[in-house]
This record gives structure tokens, sequence and C-alpha cells, in this order.
């Protein structure tokens, strides 16, 4: 490692500080005794973790949030899994235009996915629920589902798949029997990534609920009362850890999705 | 599925086309909007060029001096960014608060006197947030980008003459432009829109088209200007990824 390399290493590890220092801020305030988020630290104190414990509309808003989470989770693989599958098993007139159109909501500002759902729902008389909530983050989810079960499904040898047929199985069978095994940790993953996702999710939330919040729309209301702030640095805290761990795990299927097909064929 | 899907945009298209003119000449012609798009359009540059600028020599890093432990930093470099968008954000109004945390801090190591002002509720604060929350968007495409690069091009180089600098500008600055053009459009399409960042570290001075569009939504109660100012955004995004990608073509070309 030259000089330059080495300039180049003090960079990335200052550049690596910046990176985590709000997120270090989140544990060391959220034990701190004081109500103002500031220096000096003033004492230690677990009072805002216990805090949470008494919060009602917390629980109501994260029990929302993991109604919204958990289903269009769901529904996103279904519906991811059906796209990619009929994508890269067969060929179809507009099959490209459709692809690209379903992988729109990647690439646009998530403010204009949520207005303009807003837009349908309000022109179908449709009421804004939690299943409208569902329905935004279906959409927003199912991008990343194509393509982590596109992965999935490309990984995957067709000949598996001629060879239970041959061998008397029904279409159906071959699919629930040989096909689904095999992709199955590909399923996992596109389940806990679009689960965290929507958990985290709060534009399309904030457009599309109604009485009912989530969570993210909960904490967003709670910045307004400083009362509040280290409270929701704790509830913070034990998100992140959340999150890490179901990252943690979704990174391990995909891992084990990896492993599986190298080492079936 | 795809029948939801063709549905929205198609209905919010027919919808629009029904009150079109007279949203869209508001949009382009009241000097609010004007100065809301100009607005987000600075910041959303700025922060890209920023991202990029920073997050070019960290991949660069990785990619080159990086040896085994290249999974590790880039694991390193994620992990920060798993947690809630929402909460990062919230944090920088935190840590760049009047009594927040870098005051304080810096009052407390008595290395200023009074609290700095000027990265307090205004464009400065809503770029140094977003530049830190969509770093890994950017170092992640650069990176693959630099690892594709093929590295006997680079004896070659240094065989034909090259010092590291011209190295550099001639051999893996072009041949790694693909990552970083898509890191610039994958900071740039969503920064425009960003609602929350705005909202929480902007004050009145930082505030960007999504929260106008917002507005207009709930507390204006005009939803047909705010779907224009939508499709204006979209439009004008759309055109400058465009116009980015095409000079980038003729960048390359010259090489």
């Amino acid at each position: 490692m030259g000089r330059s390399g080495k300039f180049l290493k003090i960079f990335a590890v200052t550049y690596l500080i910046f990176l985590y220092a709000p997120a270090l801020l989140l544990p060391i305030f959220s034990f701190n005794s004081s109500q103002i988020i500031a220096f000096p630290l003033s004492g230690f104190t677990t009072g805002w973790f216990k805090a949470l414990l008494y919060q009602e509309t917390l629980h109501e808003a994260l029990k929302n949030s993991l109604i919204v989470a958990a289903s269009s989770s769901v529904f996103a693989t279904i519906l991811g899994t059906l796209a990619s599958r009929s994508s890269s098993r067969y060929n179809f007139p507009g099959k490209q235009f459709s692809l690209t159109f379903i992988l729109a909501p990647l690439v646009l500002p998530e403010i204009i996915v949520g207005v303009s759902l807003l837009i349908v729902l309000i022109q179908l008389g449709l009421p804004l629920n939690l299943w409208s909530v569902v329905l935004g983050h279906t959409l927003l989810i199912m991008p990343f589902s194509i393509l982590i079960m596109n992965s999935a499904f490309n990984n995957l040898d067709i000949s598996l798949e001629e060879a239970s047929l041959d061998l008397g199985e029904t279409p159906i069978g071959t699919f629930r029997r040989v096909i689904l095994p095999l992709v199955y940790p590909g399923i996992m993953a596109s389940l806990l990534l679009g689960f965290t996702l929507s958990l985290d999710e709060f534009i399309i939330a904030f457009f599309l609920t109604g009485t009912e919040t989530t969570l993210p729309v909960y904490i967003w209301s709670l910045f307004r009362f400083p009362k509040q702030l280290p409270t929701t640095m704790a509830l913070g805290t034990i998100l992140i850890l959340v999150s890490l761990i179901l990252l943690s795990l979704s990174e391990y299927f995909r891992r084990r999705a990896a492993k599986t097909q190298t080492s079936v064929l | 599925m795809m029948f939801l899907l063709s549905f929205w945009t198609q209905d919010y298209l027919v919808l629009d086309k029904n009150f079109t003119l007279n949203n869209y000449i508001e949009a382009f012609t009241q000097p609010v909007y004007q100065l809301l798009f100009s607005r987000s359009l600075y910041i959303s540059l700025t922060v890209t060029f920023f991202t990029v600028l920073l997050a070019y020599p960290m991949a660069y890093f990785i990619s080159f001096y990086g040896g085994n432990r290249k999974a590790l930093w880039l694991f390193l470099i994620t992990i920060p960014f798993w947690t809630s968008y929402l909460l990062r954000m919230f944090l920088w109004k935190v840590i760049l608060g009047y009594n927040g945390v870098l005051n304080s801090f810096l009052l407390w190591l008595e290395m200023i006197s009074e609290p700095l002002t000027f990265i307090l509720y205004n464009s400065n604060a809503v770029i140094i947030a977003l530049t830190h929350g969509w770093a890994p968007f950017a170092i992640l495409p650069i990176f693959v980008s630099l690892e594709k690069i093929d590295r006997s091009l680079l004896e070659a180089s240094r065989d034909l003459g090259d010092g590291p600098i011209k190295q550099f500008f001639r051999v893996i600055l072009p041949l790694s432009m693909p990552g970083v053009v898509g890191a610039a459009l994958i900071i740039f399409i969503p920064t425009v829109g960003d609602y929350i960042t705005p909202k929480l570290v902007g004050g009145t001075d930082g505030l960007m088209i999504a929260n106008m569009i917002q507005v207009q939504f709930s507390k204006a109660n005009n939803a047909p200007l705010a779907a224009a100012l939508s499709v204006s955004s979209l439009v004008i995004v759309a055109f400058i990824s465009i116009v980015f990608v095409l000079l980038n073509k003729k960048y390359l070309r010259k090489y």
C-alpha cells in the first residue's frame, strides 16, 4: 500500500465514522437521563424504555404496522414469484414492456407513487384504511421481490423440471414438490426484505392511511413533541436492533439459496 | 397485477387531462413553484455531486486496496443504513439543531463560543442529511464498476508510460463511468422528491417540491394541482436524467 493508499485508507475510515455517527447517537441518548438531546450527557437511565411499555397508541401503531408489513410482503412475494416465474420461463408479447412497468416504482420518487395511488383510490371511492396502505406497500415491494425471485428462478436448472414431468408428475405437483423447495430460500429472502421495507416505509403510509396509523407515521407524529424525544430515541434503538436481525436472516437465506443451487447441481 | 399497475397510471393521466392546462400553467408560472422546483433541483444536484465525490474514493479504496476484506468493508458501509430512513433524518435534526448534539458538543469542548447557525433549518442542512443518507447507493454501483475493470489494462497503461494520475483519468475514470452515472441517477431521482428530510431539517428555507405537493393535497385540498406538480417534477427529473446519460455517452466517445 503506497502513500496514496494510506491517504485513501484514512479517508475511508473518516467517511465510515461520518456514516455511523447518527446511528450511534440513538443508543447513547436513549440511555441518557436528560430530556434534552445534547452534550454533555447527564446520567444513565432505562426509564425511556419503560415509558414505551405504557404507550397505548404506540402498541396500536405497532400492531397496524405488523399487519401491513406481513400482508404486503406476502402479497408482493406471491405476485413477484408468479411474475418472475412467467418471465424467466415463457416468452409472451409485451414481456419486456410489462416487466419495465412493474419495476417502475423502483425509480419513481416515493411521493409520486403515494400521490398517484391516493388519486386512484379517491377516484374509485375506496376508503382509506390499512388495506390501502397494504396495496401501496405491495406495489412498492413487488419490484424487489421480482428481482430476488428472478435470480432464484434463473439459477434453477430447467432439466430438473423436465425430469419431474417425465417421471410422471403433474405440472402442479412439479411446482409444489420440485420448484418450490428449490426457490424456497428466495421466497424467504423476499418475504423478510419486504417485511422490513414495509415496516420502515413512511411516505406512502402517510398518504394512504386513514385513522389507523402505522409505526413510522406514529414516530413522525412524535417528532412534534420535544418532551417525547428521548422515548423516540429509545424506540429507534429497538427498531434498529429488529431490522438488523431481520436483515441478517434475509441475508442468511439468500446465501443458503445460492448454496442450495450449487449443491443440487 | 399488471392490470392494477397500468390502471393507476392510466387513471392518473386521464384525471390530469381533465384539468391539465390551468394547473400546469400555474405550476410553471407561479413564482412559488418555480422557486421550489429550482431549489429542489439545486439541492438534489448538489447532493448528487457531493455524494458521488465522497463515494468514489471510498469505492476506489475498497476495490483496489480492500484485499480480502472487501466484503467486510461493504458490510460495514451498509449497516447504518438498515435503520429507518425516517429515524436517520430525524437524527440529523437532533444533530444539527441550535441546541443540538453537534453545537452542544462543540460548545462543551469549547471549540466554538456560540452555536453555529449556517447548518440549521436551511438548504445546507438538507444537503448534509441527504449526502449522508444516500451514501451507500453511490458507493455500491461505483464499487461494482471498479471491480469490473480488467486489472491488466492498468498494467498496460503503466507499461505504456502513464503516471498514476494520468492513468486514473485516462483509464480508470472512463471505465468506471457507468457506475458513476448509475450512482448519480439512483441518488438524483429520489432526492428530488424527498419529503421527509426537507420537512425535518429544512425549516422554511429548505422546503422542496414534495412538501408543496403534500400541502396542496391535504391542507390546500387542491389535488389536481398537486398532481400537476408531481407530473411536472417527474418530467423534469426524466429530462435531466436523459441529458445526463447522453452527456456521459458523449464523454465516453472521446476515448
